[in-house]
């Protein structure tokens, strides 16, 4: 009797206690979301509106620009010619290097104006952007593998590797212009006599080496932080069914740091395809080290709405690698930095 | 006795086999000090030689001696010199005045939306969330033209509100989802205890929320003022003399004779930039890393 009554007493109001906080609960949940809704849209509606100023308005009234015609001195004529619609002509320039001509049609850009340097900076700045990020993930993957290792002194290199992230982009220039000096250290480490910044490719080799410093310790960071997330059971279990450093590396370690690591790549991928600061004060843009960037600012003073149509074109194609990377790599950002609780792929 | 050598002869294998496991883990752990060394040379160096220049005299510039020799303290005067044109002094009051209105601004309206991004289900969240993390991703030469354009109209160029709305585009962003990751892993269930122990929602709020929440917001504000301190595409286009920051008065540095770059005034005025950083980095280490890469993993 007594062991029948004992548990159903405290049964009984267990179960209707649940039901009593389950039942008003997913009631007011229901409610809650939709009140949830109206609070977040006035919490987000600070964020979005000065989103909304200082970058869609911008966007539209670059796009708006960019088919319209530069205002200026004709150049047949030497008489001031007003702006007006004109059309994709802007872009077409840009894409076939053409410039305006005598008589009011087009020909090919002479060599060293702006108009004729799209392709090759397009050409450079997808070299930076290549090779600069090859580097980095070998490198910064390396970094992230040695960093998560315990050993003494481990906090200590976690710490200097934030030091080329925290020396700003303008002085890291002036610090590698001043390392690659003719007369400078590294000429004198190497035993060279290279004129860095002189010619074409040990001027893009100073861009690259000098970017690669600067910025493989967020990459090493990123890495590090997604080599953490993988349970050392995992490892344990491995290593006991006898699987070798190298296939550990291959069979787990890849596979489970891949969403953190084509994050990593992403980020970097679009960050070295805007690159201006490094080559703008490294080179001057001199030696084909010009960026898309660069070119974008040496036209502006030249003519607004042709800058732009390039900019347009320059933003067109980092959308383009960032939905390559996000649709066919599998680089899912928003579930990545999303809710936490959700599977990631 | 056959039982004993054998016992022997095992625990000598054993040993054996130990002490190569032994050697190995040592020299696992030799491999990894040797990698670690060179991680520290790689990083460090380069910063070490900046700091080493800013101390030599005007004259051994090109010395190439390791350590600090011909150490003087006059690059710093030269650096704050504004007899060639340079306006250090005034470019760091710039910085450290934009940067901090910038981080301000940003921290005050993207607290409350990585607040709705953190806690709160509706609709559109991960819409809103891609086009914030797109908006950081941006490429600042596709606002430069139009803004360019627009404050020349307006009379803005070279005004302090045209330096620091821009940064606002790019900073702004960045404090969301550094915020927004951080609000995530906060323990809020504290603040329906507090509630049921009977504290007002205010009181909760208070004495809850905003102690455990302070250290995010501050790493926040470190790398939002890290981003508009080191920004420097626009800020080369859109100040003036009185107005530019330091990274564009570093970029420019003017020297005595015209043909010849100040290396060592510059690599003061370099060090003096990047020191604060790097002390503030190096102190909220394990935060800035844990900010850093929030947007990343998790």
């Amino acid at each position: 009797m007594a062991t029948e009554l004992g548990p159903t007493p405290v049964k009984q109001p267990a179960s209707g206690g649940t039901d009593l906080h389950h039942a008003p609960k997913g009631v007011g949940e229901d409610n809650r979301i939709l009140s949830q809704g109206k609070w977040a849209s006035w919490l987000l509606a600070p964020t979005i509106i000065a989103l909304g100023i200082v970058i869609v308005y911008p966007i539209i009234s670059a796009i708006v620009m960019s088919f319209q015609k530069d205002a200026g001195l004709d150049p047949v004529t030497g008489l001031f010619t007003e702006g007006g619609p004109a059309g994709i002509q802007n872009y077409v320039n840009w894409l076939g290097q053409q410039c305006a001509a005598q008589g009011g049609g087009t020909v090919a850009c002479p060599p060293g104006t702006l108009g004729g340097q799209f392709w090759t900076a397009t050409g450079t700045t997808f070299l930076f952007t290549v090779v600069t990020v090859a580097f980095e993930t070998v490198l910064g993957f390396w970094m992230a593998m040695i960093m998560a290792r315990t050993f003494k002194g481990r906090g200590l290199v976690r710490a200097a590797v934030l030091v080329p992230w925290a020396i700003p982009t303008a002085v890291t220039a002036q610090l590698w212009l001043f390392m690659f000096d003719f007369n400078g250290i590294i000429n004198k480490l190497f035993n060279v006599s290279i004129l860095w910044t002189g010619s074409e490719w040990p001027a893009k080799w100073a861009v690259i080496i000098a970017d690669t410093w600067k910025t493989t310790p967020f990459m090493a960071l990123l890495i590090l932080a997604g080599l953490q997330m993988i349970p050392a059971e995992v490892y344990e279990a491995a290593k006991v069914d006898g699987a070798t450093a190298w296939q550990r590396f291959r069979l787990i370690t890849l596979p489970l740091v891949k969403p953190a690591l084509m994050v990593a790549i992403l980020f970097r991928t679009l960050d070295a395809l805007r690159m201006f600061d490094l080559p703008y004060i490294l080179t001057g843009g001199a030696n084909n080290t010009t960026t898309l960037s660069i070119l974008v600012i040496n036209q502006i003073r030249q003519g607004f709405n042709s800058a732009a149509a390039l900019s347009t074109i320059t933003f067109i194609i980092i959308f383009l690698v960032a939905f390559i990377f996000v649709r066919f790599l599998g680089a899912n950002v928003v579930e990545q930095s999303g809710a936490s609780g959700k599977g990631k792929k | 006795m056959t039982t004993a050598t054998a016992g022997a002869d095992l625990r000598a294998r054993q040993d054996k086999g130990r002490q190569a496991a032994q050697n190995r883990e040592k020299w696992a752990q030799v491999r990894t000090y040797i990698s670690a060394a060179v991680i520290l040379v790689w990083c460090l160096a380069p910063a070490y030689w900046m700091v080493v220049t800013a101390f030599r005299e005007v004259g051994f510039t090109y010395d190439t001696t390791p350590w600090p020799t011909h150490v003087t303290m006059d690059n710093f005067i030269t650096a704050f010199d504004t007899s060639f044109g340079n306006k250090f002094g005034q470019a760091l009051l710039n910085s450290i005045f934009i940067g901090v209105t910038v981080t301000v601004i940003s921290l005050v309206i993207g607290v409350f939306a990585a607040y709705a991004l953190a806690r709160l289900n509706f609709r559109f969240k991960y819409l809103v969330l891609g086009f914030i993390l797109g908006a950081s991703m941006f490429p600042g030469v596709a606002l430069i033209t139009p803004l360019f354009q627009l404050f020349t109209n307006i009379g803005w160029m070279g005004t302090y509100q045209a330096l620091i709305i821009p940064n606002i585009s790019f900073v702004l962003p960045l404090t969301v989802y550094t915020l927004t990751s951080f609000f995530r892993e906060m323990p809020w269930e504290l603040e329906e205890s507090a509630r049921v122990d009977g504290c007002t929602q205010g009181q909760a709020f208070r004495r809850v929320i905003m102690p455990l929440a302070a250290p995010a917001i501050f790493t926040t504000a470190i790398l939002a003022f890290i981003s508009s301190w080191n920004e420097f595409l626009i800020a080369s286009q859109l100040s003036n003399e009185a107005t530019k920051p330091v990274t564009v008065a570093i970029a420019s540095f003017a020297g005595a004779q015209p043909n010849q770059i100040p290396y060592t005034a510059i690599m003061a005025a370099g060090t003096i930039v990047t020191i604060p950083l790097v002390i503030l980095v190096l102190v909220f280490q394990r935060k800035i890393v844990a900010g850093l890469t929030a947007g990343a993993v998790k």
